[in-house]
């Protein structure tokens, strides 16, 4: 953990307001406690969108408890037993590396070192100096049969290797964001050169 | 082979258009007030009739699993609870339904809620999977729309709701108390069973947790029939699965096919083979990490399904295969995963949550050789105590990747033992 300063003050905005009507709906009368995992992903993702940095400080942990009656330590505790609220800040871009089995058998390391040597980074949980990029390695994120995957914020960038990564990074700091997906264009989970199966079927297209 | 006219998930790959009128030109939402006037009991009774297994991991009977709640609505409301909280490493199939074929798996929750007398249906959708569950929304509102679910769904005057919840990050919550405790805004720690959730689940209410291919697949069994789904695959093996086939194949990818097809042909007419050709296979995870892994020799004649992989003590899991060649430092591998178990064990239990430390940092060293020879013993020793000795089974899948590696890999572990003793340099790793 690096220092960070904490805001002194947090509140949800009308576009977050919005969202969390509907998102209380769903739940039984007395069972807001339910919403807490949507609201501090609401409340990151808010940070992310206002400050460009998506994180989740103090005192939007306390406003969270203050709105479902919750006192604030099942707030905290719950913050920071789940892996994707980022507890400091972190850079525009977050770069989440899966590097499980199999990632690793399909070369995650060499899309790790890339990040490293584009990103000037050298541990996990880092923010690049430009502010741009923080590495952080996660547990598989369920895309196995496109490993290697580079997840950028809610995107998954899959099939990369050391220069799909660099081209990607490059691209990133240049303000641009590539389309996700197969860097190979492979469609989807399909294997690589199109299906084998569900040839012979004839159905509306997707758009 | 299987057919394409037998298969189910018609859109795995996204080809077609995922919204509902593709759905409804691939035959969902078809009759599905007639198969909810067949009634309750005719549902589940066609269901365990159809031998479907959960699609999830463990393979338990889904109409059996169906028939446990209560049958008659007390004062507590009944709910359905879906595991869409993917994250068994090797497993990717449960995403292709959520992003390509999500109205089948709305349409089951529908069927599977009112045949267990639930009028609403979480979707528990891992945290990483953010535009997967923004496609299922999507999904369901163009249902509530046409009128398919909310109130008086399907015109049958059943009212049903379905959610999607997010979760946020933690393998553990794909257990299914600690899904439940997760759901209601709580750390995910699995919860001692008795009492069950057909019992006592989301808020104190009967509940039953499945995984989303074991939904997504009831309507098209309720359609076509159970004895259409018996003749698939084997005896109490009923059935198509998808597979998940990734690591060292030339062209990895997802696929639906019998459950009972031979691991070699899976393999070799659906992934391009092993790189190197077969005879260049060193192991096979054939169910997703937890699951101990298969040498080649069994390998050459295996059998993909629950009973065929028990039979030689694995398991067909998820059904994600992870394949390794000749190149792999199989030691790492299974290393990795024990960091996987460590970093994922909720802390609950002591065996899991001291042990899996302990296995990653041994392993470590076995990595490097490191070690003594006795050390292995003693690491199987340990598997054995965290094995059966915590509240759910994240201890016996942080365990059974290393007696899995011990039974099949013991000489190439002596060996790196021997060579780290004799300052050799080890042999490279995979890359």
């Amino acid at each position: 953990m690096t220092e960070h300063a904490e805001p002194t003050a947090f509140a949800f905005d009308a576009e977050s307001e919005a969202k969390i009507t509907s998102i209380l709906a769903k739940y039984p009368a007395g069972k807001q406690a339910s919403a807490v995992l949507p609201l501090l992903d609401l409340a990151q993702r808010q940070m992310g969108r206002l400050t460009g940095s998506a994180w989740i400080p103090r005192v939007a942990m306390d406003t969270i408890a203050a709105r479902l009656d919750m006192a604030p330590i099942r707030v905290y505790e719950v913050a920071t037993f789940y892996f994707m609220f980022n507890m400091q800040p972190v850079g525009k871009y977050h770069l989440q590396l899966c590097t499980t089995t199999p990632c690793w058998l399909r070369g995650s390391d060499d899309v790790v070192a890339t990040c490293r040597k584009v990103t000037g980074i050298k541990g996990w949980k880092e923010t690049s100096a430009d502010g741009l990029f923080t590495m952080t390695e996660v547990e598989c994120v369920g895309a196995c049969v496109n490993a290697p995957i580079l997840q950028v914020n809610d995107d998954f960038f899959e099939d990369m290797d050391a220069e799909s990564t660099e081209k990607l990074l490059e691209a990133l700091k240049r303000g641009e964001y590539p389309k996700p997906g197969s860097v190979k264009g492979r469609q989807t989970s399909a294997p690589e050169g199109g299906p084998t199966t569900l040839t012979t079927l004839n159905f509306p297209a997707a758009e | 082979m299987l057919s394409d006219a037998d298969r189910i998930f018609t859109n795995l790959y996204g080809i077609g258009d995922p919204g509902l009128t593709g759905a409804r030109a691939r035959g969902d939402w078809d009759g599905t007030k007639a198969i909810i006037e067949r009634g309750r009991d005719a549902i589940i009774e066609e269901m365990k009739g159809s031998g479907l297994r959960g699609r999830g991991g463990a393979g338990f009977p889904t109409g059996l699993k169906w028939s446990f709640m209560p049958k008659t609505e007390g004062k507590l409301p009944h709910y359905l609870v879906v595991n869409a909280d993917e994250s068994e490493p090797g497993t990717c199939k449960d995403r292709d339904i959520l992003r390509h074929d999500p109205h089948k798996l709305v349409e089951g929750c529908f069927i599977a809620s009112f045949a267990m007398g639930a009028h609403a249906a979480y979707i528990y959708v891992r945290g990483e999977f953010y535009n997967e569950a923004v496609a299922l929304q999507q999904a369901i509102d163009e249902a509530y729309e046409a009128g398919l679910i909310g109130k008086n769904a399907c015109g049958t005057g059943w009212d049903f709701d379905c959610y999607v919840h997010r979760g946020a990050g933690a393998y553990i919550c794909g257990e299914e108390t600690a899904l439940i405790e997760s759901l209601e805004g709580k750390k995910g720690m699995p919860r001692l069973k008795p009492p069950f959730p057909a019992a006592m689940g989301l808020y104190g209410c009967p509940t039953t947790v499945n995984n989303v291919e074991s939904i997504a697949v009831a309507p098209t069994i309720l359609r076509r029939g159970a004895s259409w789904f018996t003749g698939l695959g084997r005896p109490n093996n009923a059935g198509t699965k998808l597979f998940c086939i990734s690591g060292h194949v030339n062209k990895p990818c997802n696929v639906e096919e019998e459950l009972g097809i031979p691991l070699r042909e899976l393999i070799e007419k659906y992934a391009g083979g092993v790189r190197g050709g077969w005879d260049n296979l060193l192991a096979v995870i054939p169910g997703g990490a937890s699951v101990p892994l298969l040498n080649k020799a069994t390998c050459d004649t295996m059998l993909m399904d629950f009973d065929s992989l028990r039979a030689v003590k694995s398991g067909l899991g998820t059904a994600a295969v992870i394949v390794m060649d000749k190149s792999t430092d199989v030691i790492k591998a299974i290393a990795r995963l024990s960091q996987f178990y460590k970093h994922e064990s909720c802390g609950q239990c002591t065996p899991c949550r001291e042990g899996t430390g302990w296995m990653m940092r041994v392993m470590n060293r076995m990595v490097q050789g490191r070690a003594t020879i006795e050390e292995i013993d003693t690491l199987e020793q340990v598997t054995r105590q965290i094995e059966g000795h915590t509240i759910c089974a994240l201890g016996d899948a942080a365990a059974w990747p290393i007696q899995g590696l011990i039974k099949n890999f013991r000489p190439v572990m002596e060996e790196r033992i021997r060579a780290y003793k004799a300052g050799r340099s080890m042999p490279l790793a995979a890359e």
